[in-house]
């Protein structure tokens, strides 16, 4: 008796917590949500149901600019820094170790400087080239801080590769490019992967570095959200974010569900190769 | 993985080639986030055949590194007055009659010859405004609200909020004492002082943007604001639970004005941009959506009914009599800022 109920008091605490952590995380994007179907046009109280933001978020020019420039500059940084950073850590995996800790304390250097020092360095660094602050500028720079995430999302599952297989495959006739696309790559894919989806986020979420090295009308949506923010916020941007969280949302359930399905895939060829 | 490259490529050749491929005029625009009408900028566009790239900022201060640094060209930007004293000072915006300009004669006159520009030759106003009162009709006696000493009421105790930021904050202070909001007189200095730190039970908290929600949800009473902000409160809550007041001790006078930073490759354009922002139509279209108070006096009687309810919008040449223009305090930043510190830290 006493049991069940120090179980039961047990469980009840137990999810409790985890309720109140999904609460958390979760209740100011609800609001958001919420408050983006809100007729008000300040949205402190709710005034009745509206999808009138939804329209006027498609018909803001300065928004969906800057909204087209963030998904190109997150998907093109992130897709560059990943091949650079793949191949640098496949470099650095390969170093005597005295390099390899001189190179990966290099890496590790540009993710503990503060993003203003980045920011303002790159701008000096490029206005001194006379550089027009731009679009190629702000990918440049995107790229720049995103390879380091990347090289530390691969080396892990480099060094969890044993080292034979790729030796194995090369015994059997692969040449070093083959065996790297049908051996190394699928292996360390999963570090490849988690490291692109950093990179992206990184990138999608960047503020400070942007700001600096941007310019000729190039704005992100972070620029353009907060600057905005001066007036109090449009919900014009609960409506984008709403949109931005149900498309991530997508794409993840998507994700796992490919995953779950390789991996019922490789359980069964391993099952049957018993 | 190679169509994926391939893809990439394309992606990068298209952005390059758009941004270089074009031989039309690119005006390269800064101003304030949310604080313009962008249809306006479309309308330009059609008109002239002249390409707008409309970037933001969110303080005087962003914009004056990103121009100050270059790496962009900008043809027009909005700086507030005391930021146009400091570039103009440091020698960094292009000086233009702008009596030349076809629409400037719509620019009421007290508007013009200010101290940040006292020729007219760097500079149009934009927007203007004032700072003031934000109070809650049924929460205070409006009788007090036409003075400064209302923030310094013990009747108000825990209502008050105060402004963020420590021109304005002492620009209340020399203002209540008698003196000019750009003082540099050591000994005022001390007096505004001792006054905001004596002042501090009374207040609530000292805020910026939050101001607005804690009007609104009635948690206080007064506040210290600029009036475009103010508006937006008033026409939210109405305009019969809030009011808005420039008190008779004077106060500050801004503006935000377009100018033409050095380093602009498209002077002529700039200027029929400017011109064009001033064509009374325009200036009617875009105040009505920003809803801060214009300086193009001809549009005055067109206003819409809502904005024309908004209290000391227009403010009479009687009621700014005391307001000041901010000037740059020069090195006397540095003592601002340490009484500053010290207001905030007692």
């Amino acid at each position: 008796m006493v049991t069940s109920f120090r179980s039961k008091l047990h469980n009840f605490i137990k999810n409790f917590y985890t309720l109140l952590i999904f609460i958390f995380l979760y209740a100011p994007i609800v609001v958001l949500i919420v408050f983006s179907f809100n007729a008000s046009k300040y949205g402190t109280q709710w005034e009745g149901f509206t999808l009138d933001w939804y329209i006027k978020l498609f018909e803001d020019r300065a928004i969906m600019k800057s909204f087209y420039y963030t998904v190109a500059v997150a998907v093109l940084s992130s897709s560059i820094a990943t091949v650079i950073g793949t191949f640098a850590a496949i470099g650095i995996h390969n170093m005597k170790p005295l390099r390899r800790q001189v190179m990966l304390n290099i890496n590790n250097l540009p993710i503990l400087n503060p993003d203003i020092v980045t920011g303002v360095s790159m701008m000096a660094l490029f206005v001194f080239f006379k550089a027009q602050l731009g679009f190629i500028t702000m990918l440049l720079a995107h790229i720049t801080f995103n390879i380091p995430y990347v090289i530390l999302s691969v080396l892990p599952k480099l060094r969890q590769m044993p080292k034979d297989i790729l030796e194995a495959a090369m015994d059997l006739g692969a040449t070093p490019w083959y065996a790297f696309r049908k051996v190394i790559v699928p292996e360390i894919s999963p570090g490849i992967i988690t490291g692109a989806l950093i990179a992206f986020t990184m990138s999608i979420d960047d503020f400070v570095i942007s700001f600096f090295t941007t310019g000729n009308g190039v704005s992100n949506l972070s620029i353009v959200i907060y600057s905005m923010a001066r007036r109090g916020l449009n919900p014009k941007i609960n409506a984008l974010s709403t949109i931005m969280f149900v498309s991530v949302l997508l794409l993840l359930l998507i994700v796992n569900r490919q995953q779950g399905k390789e991996s019922k895939k490789t359980y069964r060829i391993k099952g049957s190769e018993m | 993985m190679k169509k994926l490259l391939l893809l990439m490529l394309v992606a990068v050749f298209m952005v390059t080639t758009t941004a270089c491929g074009e031989e039309q005029v690119v005006l390269n625009v800064y101003n304030w986030g949310d604080y313009i009408d962008e249809s306006i900028l479309k309308d330009f566009e059609a008109e002239y055949g002249i390409k707008v790239n409309y970037e933001m900022f969110a303080s005087n201060e962003d914009m004056y590194v990103k121009i100050k640094q270059g790496g962009t060209k900008y043809d027009v930007a909005f700086p507030s007055d005391y930021m146009i004293e400091k570039m103009v000072n440091e020698d960094m915006l292009v000086s233009f009659d702008a009596a030349s300009l076809e629409n400037y004669k719509h620019i009421g006159e007290k508007f013009k010859g200010l101290s940040y520009d006292i020729n007219n030759e760097y500079s149009v106003p934009y927007l203007w405004g004032t700072v003031g009162l934000v109070y809650n009709r049924e929460l205070v006696d409006e009788a007090d609200m036409m003075s400064w000493d209302a923030l310094f009421d013990e009747k108000y105790n825990g209502q008050i909020l105060m402004y963020d930021s420590q021109r304005d904050s002492l620009a209340v202070a020399f203002k209540k004492l008698g003196y000019s909001l750009n003082s540099t007189d050591p000994k005022e200095l001390e007096e505004a002082k001792q006054l905001l730190i004596d002042q501090k039970p009374l207040v609530l908290a000292y805020v910026t943007d939050n101001i607005k929600d804690l009007m609104l949800s009635e948690e206080a009473a007064i506040g210290v604001d600029y009036s475009g902000d103010a508006f937006q409160i008033l026409l939210e809550g109405g305009t019969e639970k809030f009011g808005y007041s420039v008190p008779k001790e004077g106060s500050n006078m801004w503006f935000d004005a377009m100018v033409i930073p050095k380093g602009s490759e498209h002077v002529e354009a700039a200027k029929l941009f400017i011109d064009y922002m001033s064509r009374p139509e325009v200036a009617l279209k875009n105040v009505e959506y920003v809803q801060y108070s214009t300086p193009n006096v001809s549009i005055l009687g067109d206003l819409s009914e809502e904005l024309k309810s908004i209290p000391y919008a227009y403010p009479s040449e009687e009621e700014l009599d005391h307001c000041e223009v901010f000037v740059d305090p020069g090195a006397f930043v540095e003592e601002y800022n340490e009484a500053w510190v010290e207001i905030k830290a007692n």
